[in-house]
């Protein structure tokens, strides 16, 4: 299967083509490994920078038809949109590499003090949606795998497919429909109410992050609000994930339920739930971690649409007000970033499941 | 690996039971057949719902008013309009059901394209290798790894300039998802295009003379397409979700134009807040049951294929017979983005080879 062996960016699945163990050791794996995060995030940068600006130099795209055809011309060669668009390319890839992503159109602040503040609240929002979807997607897959093709199986599936059909968007609505307006027992929208806001902004080294402002202001309220504000948001962004999990889990579970070493096991007389909760449980989480790099990608699309649902102002939410503006810079910027993002993440999870398993490395 | 092949030899079958998901239909039992069924129910509803939309729904997709005037925004369901209407005075079961044809628009052209383009370079790169070859790879793992909704929404920007107008919205989405399916068409054909290359009978193909072009596209081709009807029902139920998000970020079609599910969620958002369901929730519904009727047979397709995942008795019974290997390992949900990747180590699993040894 794997006879020609062509060095690839991940996804990586364990069991690749394994050369002899003099070939170096982890250290190397982690260096090869790091050093494929550039071309993959140069590739992404540069393939969004070409695509954007095919369209036109983002200028016109933002105020044309606002403005006077001179006004935009020397609003562009202010830009320096109007040099060839090479120089622009390299001069974009540097500033890349600095950290400077440009400066937004419509409301003329810096890119990356956006990508500061609302990638915070979009670094909640996922770590939020990561717990509910391991709370619910890995006791369920043990669940279904324990009860393999009898009805809470059969249920479950259902539950992971429906998990999975559901646009989180509508989920969203959903959950905001019968928890926020008819049953009225959490917010509609937002990440705090305004009351919580003032007294975290009055704290003397904001984080940004709010369930920690929050836990600073030791105020139990703040607390319970901003809490009360996630809720909604992580459960419909986390059951998307949790139904991939669940899938996962039972999938490996079922695996190693047919081991030589479970079925030892088994006829030390060892209960067949044991089975599942001690024996079969642990070599199923690996896939998980390695999975996890690929959901980030899912989690961050899904985070585009959950934060414009629920108005939780993060970076996906801005990016759809962008995009409403036609703001084409601050756009770029943010795709750049979640590309960067992406590529950093697999690149962790990808050293995390070299670190278990070492069927993985080089 | 190379035994899986030699399946081949197995006694001929009728026709009829060749379609691949008549055979599958046959091969399944329990729980399993009925997930099947009910998923080509629900899908083959879909599809009809589509061609026949003109007929079943009671206004045009963009109509606001018949002889007794005008609709009037968020009606509740009742009386000429049972579903009600939205807040821009639309008949929301018309829309729901005009909604059909531009999903399966929109699923044919982006998964035709999509298969056509990734399916060519796929072969092309796994068979002649080299520097091309990498730089696909590399390139299609990069795209792979991404947020696909974000590249089809920098796809839609480039194509319409993030404005949605006639005919022109349908076939942006369209090629967005495309752009966004092509990687994944591509890693499958190159990884099966890399191993059958290596195969005996293509071999023997270029000591007769065969050309380059002949032996990939009749030897190569011909064996590496097994596993595409998996990856189309898969891709279909992405495309409707990645449409649906299009259209809830405001890149959808304009009602105009056409109907829209994610579109129609988009303008529901306010409604909600004030207690009006009804706009909300059947485009939601039409989404969720489409996407569930097409996973559903993908899904089964999947487990049909899979050692592992078929029920107990099936394995028993027709361990002879199977022949594809699964394709996606885990399950086809894993498959968002970059969830195929246990593609090309799948087959070194050691249960798959379950029927390759029997």
């Amino acid at each position: 299967m794997t006879s020609v062996t062509t060095r690839s960016a991940p996804p990586r699945a364990p069991g690749r083509k394994k050369r002899p163990a003099s070939d170096g050791g982890i250290g190397r794996y982690i260096l090869i490994r790091f050093l494929l995060i550039f071309p993959t995030i140069f590739i992404l940068v540069s393939m969004v920078f070409w695509l954007m600006r095919t369209t036109g130099d983002p200028i016109t795209a933002a105020l044309g038809g606002r403005l006077g055809p001179e006004q935009l011309a020397e609003r562009i060669s202010a830009a320096g949109y109007d040099r060839p668009i090479f120089v622009q390319y390299v001069e974009y890839l540097g500033q890349i590499f600095t950290g400077n992503f440009g400066t937004t159109i419509s409301t003329n602040r810096p890119v990356s003090e956006i990508l500061l503040t609302y990638g915070l609240a979009t670094l909640e929002l996922v770590f939020y949606s990561l717990l509910v979807a391991f709370i619910v997607g890995i006791p369920l897959g043990m669940v279904a795998a324990y009860w393999r093709d009898k009805s809470p199986d059969a249920f479950l599936r259902v539950f992971a497919i429906l998990c999975y059909a559901t646009p989180v968007f509508f989920s969203g609505l959903l959950f905001k429909l019968v928890f926020a307006v008819w049953l009225d027992v959490l917010p509609v929208s937002g990440r705090a109410s305004t009351s919580a806001e003032l007294q975290m902004q009055l704290l003397p080294n904001e984080t940004g992050l709010y369930t920690i402002d929050a836990i600073m202001t030791g105020d139990p309220a703040v607390l319970i609000d901003v809490l009360e504000h996630a809720v909604l948001p992580a459960l419909a962004l986390g059951l998307l994930t949790a139904g991939v999990f669940l899938r996962l889990v039972r999938t490996n579970v079922i695996g190693t339920l047919g081991t030589d070493y479970v079925d030892a096991a088994r006829s030390r007389g060892v209960s067949e739930f044991r089975l599942v909760r001690k024996h079969a449980y642990r070599p199923a989480l690996i896939p998980i971690i390695t999975v996890i790099g690929l959901q980030i990608a899912l989690l961050l699309g899904g985070a585009v649409l959950t934060e414009t649902t629920f108005e939780w102002k993060g970076l996906g939410f801005m990016l759809s007000e962008f995009l409403k503006a036609r703001d084409f810079v601050a756009v770029q910027g943010i795709v750049a970033l979640l590309a960067v993002i992406v590529a950093l993440t697999n690149f962790v999870v990808d050293i995390i499941a070299a670190l278990i398993d070492p069927r993985v490395r080089y | 690996m190379s035994d899986l092949t030699s399946v081949a030899t197995t006694p001929k079958r009728s026709l009829w039971s060749r379609v691949p998901v008549v055979h599958q239909l046959r091969q399944s039992m329990g729980l399993q057949r009925g997930m099947l069924i009910a998923g080509l129910i629900i899908t083959t509803l879909f599809v009809l719902t589509a061609i026949f939309a003109p007929v079943l729904a009671p206004y045009g997709y963009s109509q606001l008013r018949d002889a007794d005037g005008a609709f009037g925004a968020q009606q509740p369901p009742g009386g000429s309009h049972p579903l009600g209407t939205t807040v821009s005075g639309y008949d929301v079961l018309s829309r729901v059901l005009w909604g059909a044809q531009t999903a399966l628009f929109v699923i044919i052209v982006a998964v035709v394209l999509s298969i056509f383009a990734g399916v060519f370079l796929g072969l092309v790169s796994g068979y002649f290798g080299g520097w091309f070859d990498r730089i696909m790879v590399v390139v299609s793992d990069a795209v792979y790894a991404f947020p696909s909704l974000l590249l089809a929404i920098v796809m839609s920007i480039v194509i319409s300039g993030g404005k949605s107008n006639l005919i022109g919205g349908v076939f942006a989405a369209a090629i967005s998802i495309t752009v966004v399916f092509i990687p994944q068409y591509f890693r499958v054909i190159r990884a099966e295009t890399v191993r059958i290359k290596a195969e005996a009978y293509v071999e023997s193909a270029r000591v007769l003379g065969a050309s380059n072009t002949r032996i990939m596209f009749r030897h190569v081709l011909r064996n590496a397409t097994r596993t595409l009807p998996l990856i189309f029902t898969l891709n279909a139920s992405e495309a409707i979700l990645t449409l649906a998000g299009l259209g809830f970020l405001g890149f959808g079609i304009e009602p105009t134009a056409a109907s829209e599910w994610g579109f129609d969620l988009n303008r529901a958002l306010s409604d909600v807040t004030s207690g009006i369901w009804w706009t909300a929730l059947f485009p939601g519904l039409a989404i969720v049951l489409v996407v569930l009727g097409i996973t559903l047979v993908g899904e089964s397709l999947n487990d049909l294929a899979d050692p592992r995942l078929r029920g107990r008795r099936a394995v028993a019974q027709t361990a002879g017979v199977v022949a594809q290997t699964s394709v996606v390992p885990g399950g086809t949900l894993a498959a968002g983005p970059g969830g195929l990747n246990g593609l090309e180590g799948a087959a070194t699993h050691p249960s798959d080879g379950l029927e390759a040894g029997s």
